[in-house]
């Protein structure tokens, strides 16, 4: 491997490989010798499955996930050591601390990553993370203790809110550090329509741009994502919205933003969700004779071998 | 040449007939090369102006054989026809509008002798007759039971109708001055000024309406391939199709063919080289007046229908009027 | 009295003004649109779905083939997003690299618009002035990326390859060629009174309408909204380029063409700015962990594409494929408002006002 490695790094133009020697940056190598790794990572995981997978569907209580998901996660979970130690550890503080109002889950993940390392730390020696790891701890330590610069805004944002619709539309606010810190509040379901209706009515906050509309499927719940922008204010807000899995049905948008109608029509077509007040919701990508909803991560293709 | 002037003239006999036919024949072989040889050169200039070769491949360098391949090609072509389409008149359709074509050519002067029909009441002839081939056309449109098709069609009916009124009209003042209808007594009286600077509106209203009648951009509403498709010969294959195409570009040339003869001066020689023979000089402008088509053609957007109405009945028609009131008061005036 | 009826007439997939696999069904009255109701889909690969079993790298390529004609602000668009996640840093000249291909991919992205629109309205030769001067743009950015339409040139935390020599000269000497080639366009196409009879005041809408419609691009600027991702929320190095959002206020066919029209002009003081500044060496692939693993979260990045603003979702269970990617894509949205535009139309601005939204089926239908 290392070998066809190097040829490959040769192949690159001359970066300046000799400033980072000890780690091969060229995107070729990475994908070569990760498709080269991959089956090992899935033998082993035949060979000895981890226990602490069954131990993260317990904790995650993910009832209505059927079988082949936990298969998919079996396979594809080993893989996840293929980083040491050293590059996985500094993801769990950041994280866990810039988002506390994330669910433990998470924190769960991390734990269970760093268990399986300690099961299987003698694999993969020849991948030494070292200047990655560094440079992040770089980055992300300030950023901890500083605040996000978003943060006022987000507590205006909410201030209005609350002001004008009660304390009890919101879920939840938050900085979502990863998306260029953009505040994020998340609608209680009942408030979903109001809320959005009222974001782009009030004069202060003024979001009359739909930028983007979509869902999520989590396995234990499904969301709506809408991000909005305002043209005169010139900032935006994530609107998310949890919606119950096994009956997934929100508000329509559409009557506040026409440019709604598609994107949740293809919400709708790929994910089920099913959207009250849509004036005309429909299969708008797959055909109307389409069986299932195929981003739901409980979707079984038709074909299976495909 | 004096002789064929006297077959022309005299009464019908076989043997007549029998010359009548052994230069016809050929004369329409020669229009139809001619269609060859004008969608080649349709393709090449057109080519010429779009930064790109045209045909050259087929016939040496030059493209040469494109075209007769291409009728080959559409000769041996499957000849389908939609299982719901009238089949009287999907099969009559083309007929009637690639018979028309040719049937206006018989009154076109070439040279002082080389007239087929030298009819008094040629200019109105010509014109009564190519109406005709809108007939065949709204037919083939009818008949292919095809919606695009009869979109094609309907556009076709009311934009030929539409123009050939100013058409008729832009001509009222030529004829004014000309005092006949006679195409070769047209060009006689052009020996030392041509019409065109004589009835320069009358030509502008001309050349624009034959544009229109000819369905070529940018008033090929009817087979407007980007809205319609190709209109009415969107369900035609095979022969069926290469009649409406060549009867297409039949007309193109007895079209013009008209405005050599009408404003250009047909053979007569630009003043002081009359020792270069007539024929020369008729084809000479004859290929310009072609070659200002392909121009336009390779140029312009096309219009929209009701634009293409308004500009008829409410821009060329009032012009054209106008023109025959001014060319009779100057008519009055200094002839 | 006559009797008459309204037809109904599929305009499509298959017709050769719905650039690509596009269905209309009207319902028409002689010529004039009653209604009109839009069908997509024919195009859809499942992008979003094979892109949750790969890895962020390897959706890349598939990236390309949702917006073909600017394949190069696909690939950002990923690319971005990912890196917003793990907070990686891009060499300059990587980011330069990167500006000059997507600046160079919107121009030739409206050329290919240009060409079509005036081949919609029937002129036919703007359709070849158009793609001989995209074959520049197409052999520049295949001397950069080995590619002529799906480049997939960018990676996450920089490009592929670096510039080969000389290639910066070319740039350089492409744009005044470039220049004096939209000025001939203006003078065969802009001052054509056909062309402005066919375009000004055909498909008009509001401003509100726009901002309602989630219009973007050229088709919420024509309105006279002066919205520019590239301004409003500078990505990549463009707070470091001096240009203009183009805007016009009549929000018509005739404005959108002027607007691309300037935006091609605009692009091209990008490129130039681009090429004077451009570091003369350095690293094109910033320090990237060999297996990309974005946290776990969520990011919605979006940037400005051609046709409007493309954005693309990622949300991460902390494995190197991601749990859900989401492209917003422009042409999706842009195409909601045809059927508002086409009630009570003539058919003949179906194409006019269907060529002047911009559409690449192959986005629309992701």
């Amino acid at each position: 491997m290392s070998n066809e490695e190097k040829d490959l790094e040769d192949l690159q133009k001359k970066k300046d490989l000799e400033a980072q020697s000890d780690q091969p940056s060229s995107q070729t190598s990475e994908l070569k010798s990760d498709a080269s790794t991959e089956p090992d990572a899935r033998n082993e995981a035949n060979q000895n499955p981890p226990t602490d997978t069954n131990k993260e569907m317990q904790d995650q209580s993910t009832n209505d996930s059927p079988t082949s998901k936990t298969e998919q996660e079996g396979a594809t979970e080993p893989s996840h050591t293929s980083t040491t130690k050293s590059s996985k550890k500094p993801n769990e503080e950041p994280t866990s601390a810039s988002s506390k109002d994330e669910t433990n889950t998470e924190k769960t993940t991390a734990k269970k990553s760093d268990a399986q390392i300690d099961a299987q730390s003698d694999e993969k020696p020849e991948r030494p993370k070292r200047p990655p790891r560094k440079r992040k701890k770089k980055d992300e330590e300030p950023k901890e203790e500083a605040p996000s610069p978003k943060q006022p805004q987000l507590e205006s944002f909410v201030q209005v809110i609350e002001e004008h619709l009660g304390k009890n539309v919101l879920a939840e606010n938050y900085i979502n550090r990863l998306s260029k810190h953009i505040p994020t509040i998340v609608a209680k379901p009942e408030h979903y329509f109001q809320l959005a209706k009222f974001l782009k009515e009030h004069e202060e906050l003024a979001f009359t741009y739909l930028s983007d509309i979509h869902g999520v499927d989590y396995e234990t719940h499904m969301e709506v994502y809408v991000h909005l922008y305002s043209l005169t204010k010139n900032h935006s807000i994530a609107l998310k919205v949890k919606v119950d899995r096994d009956n997934p049905t929100i508000d329509s948008l559409t009557p506040i933003w026409e440019g709604a109608n598609w994107p949740e029509s293809e919400t709708y077509d790929l994910l089920g969700i099913q959207f009250t007040g849509h004036p005309d919701l429909k299969r708008i990508l797959l055909g109307e004779d389409w069986k299932g909803h195929p981003l739901r991560k409980d979707y079984e293709p038709y074909d299976v071998e495909v | 040449m004096e002789w064929i002037q006297g077959v022309f003239t005299s009464s019908p006999t076989i043997e007549s007939f029998a010359i009548y036919l052994l230069i016809t024949v050929p004369f329409l072989l020669m229009v139809l090369g001619f269609v060859t040889y004008a969608i080649l050169a349709e393709r090449k200039v057109m080519g010429y102006i779009q930064l790109r070769y045209g045909p050259n491949r087929t016939g040496g360098r030059f493209g040469l054989l494109q075209t007769v391949a291409d009728v080959f090609k559409l000769l041996i072509k499957e000849d389908t026809r939609p299982k719901l389409a009238d089949k009287g008149l999907f099969i009559l359709a083309p007929v009637i509008a690639f018979v028309p074509s040719f049937m206006v050519l018989v009154v076109l002067p070439y040279t002082e002798t080389l007239t087929f029909a030298n009819l008094g009441i040629g200019l109105l002839y010509f014109i009564a007759i190519s109406g005709i081939s809108t007939i065949g056309i709204v037919t083939a449109g009818w008949a292919s039971n095809n919606k695009y098709a009869l979109m094609g069609g309907m556009r076709a009916v009311a934009q030929m109708i539409s123009y050939e009124i100013p058409l008729l009209m832009s001509l009222v003042g030529l004829v004014l001055f000309a005092g006949t209808l006679n195409l070769t007594e047209i060009i006689e009286q052009q020996q030392y000024v041509p019409y065109i600077l004589l009835q320069p509106i009358g030509f502008i209203i001309f050349f624009i309406c034959a544009l229109a009648e000819l369905n070529r951009i940018p008033f090929d509403l009817p087979e407007a391939e980007s809205e319609i498709i190709a209109g009415y010969h969107v369900e035609y294959s095979g022969f069926r199709f290469a009649f409406f195409m060549l009867a297409e570009y039949v007309y193109m040339f007895a079209m013009a063919g008209l405005i050599t003869v009408l404003f250009l001066g047909g053979w007569q020689p630009i003043i002081g080289l009359g020792f270069i023979p007539g024929f020369v000089w008729f084809a000479l402008k004859f290929s310009l007046v072609v070659f200002v088509f392909m121009w336009i053609r390779a140029t312009l957007p096309r219009l929209r229908s009701d634009q293409l109405m308004e500009f008829a009945w409410k821009v060329l028609l009032p012009i054209s009027l106008a023109n025959i009131f001014l060319s009779a008061i100057l008519k009055e005036l200094f002839f | 009295m006559i009797r008459t009826e309204e037809m109904l007439l599929n305009v499509g997939p298959q017709h050769p003004s719905t650039h690509g696999v596009f269905r209309l069904i009207l319902k028409i009255d002689g010529e004039i649109i009653k209604e009109a109701t839009p069908v997509i889909g024919y195009l859809h690969r499942g992008t979003e779905k094979i892109a949750e079993d790969l890895q962020y790298t390897q959706i890349i390529p598939y990236t390309d083939r949702m917006d073909y004609l600017s394949a190069m602000t696909n690939n950002y668009v990923l690319c971005h997003a990912v890196e917003t996640m793990i907070e990686l840093e891009v060499p300059e000249r990587a980011e330069y690299l990167r500006v000059l291909a997507m600046e160079l991919g919107r121009i030739a992205s409206h050329l290919v618009w240009y060409g079509t629109y005036l081949l919609d309205i029937g002129a036919t030769s703007p359709f070849l002035y158009a793609f001989r001067d995209r074959e520049h743009i197409i052999n520049l950015l295949n001397e950069l990326s080995g590619g002529r339409l799906t480049f997939n040139y960018m990676r996450i935390g920089g490009v592929k390859w670096d510039a080969p020599e000389g290639w910066i000269e070319k740039v350089k000497n492409f744009v005044p060629y470039m220049r004096e080639q939209i000025e001939g366009y203006h003078e065969l196409v802009t001052g054509n009174e056909i062309f402005k009879e066919r375009a000004k005041g055909i498909g008009t809408y509001t401003k509100e309408d726009a901002i309602a419609h989630s219009l973007s691009g050229a088709n919420l600027r024509c309105t006279g909204v002066n919205y520019d991702i590239r301004k409003v929320e500078p990505y990549s190095i463009y707070d470091r380029f001096d240009f203009q959002v183009v805007t016009r206020e009549e929000g018509d066919a005739w404005a959108r063409y002027e607007c691309r029209m300037q935006e091609m002009e605009e692009s091209l003081k990008i490129v130039e700015q681009a090429v004077e500044q451009f570091p003369e060496s350095g690293p094109v692939l910033g320090k990237v962990p060999r297996i990309i693993r974005p946290p776990k979260g969520e990011a919605y990045v979006r940037i400005e594409s051609p046709r409007g603003e493309i954005g693309c979702y990622i949300a991460s269970d902390g494995k190197k494929e991601p749990y859900r990617l989401k492209f917003r894509r422009p042409s999706f949205y842009n195409l909601q408002i045809l059927p508002k535009l086409l009630k009570g139309e003539n058919m003949a601005n179906l194409v006019a006002i269907l060529g002047g939204v911009d559409i690449v089926l192959g986005e629309v239908d992701g």
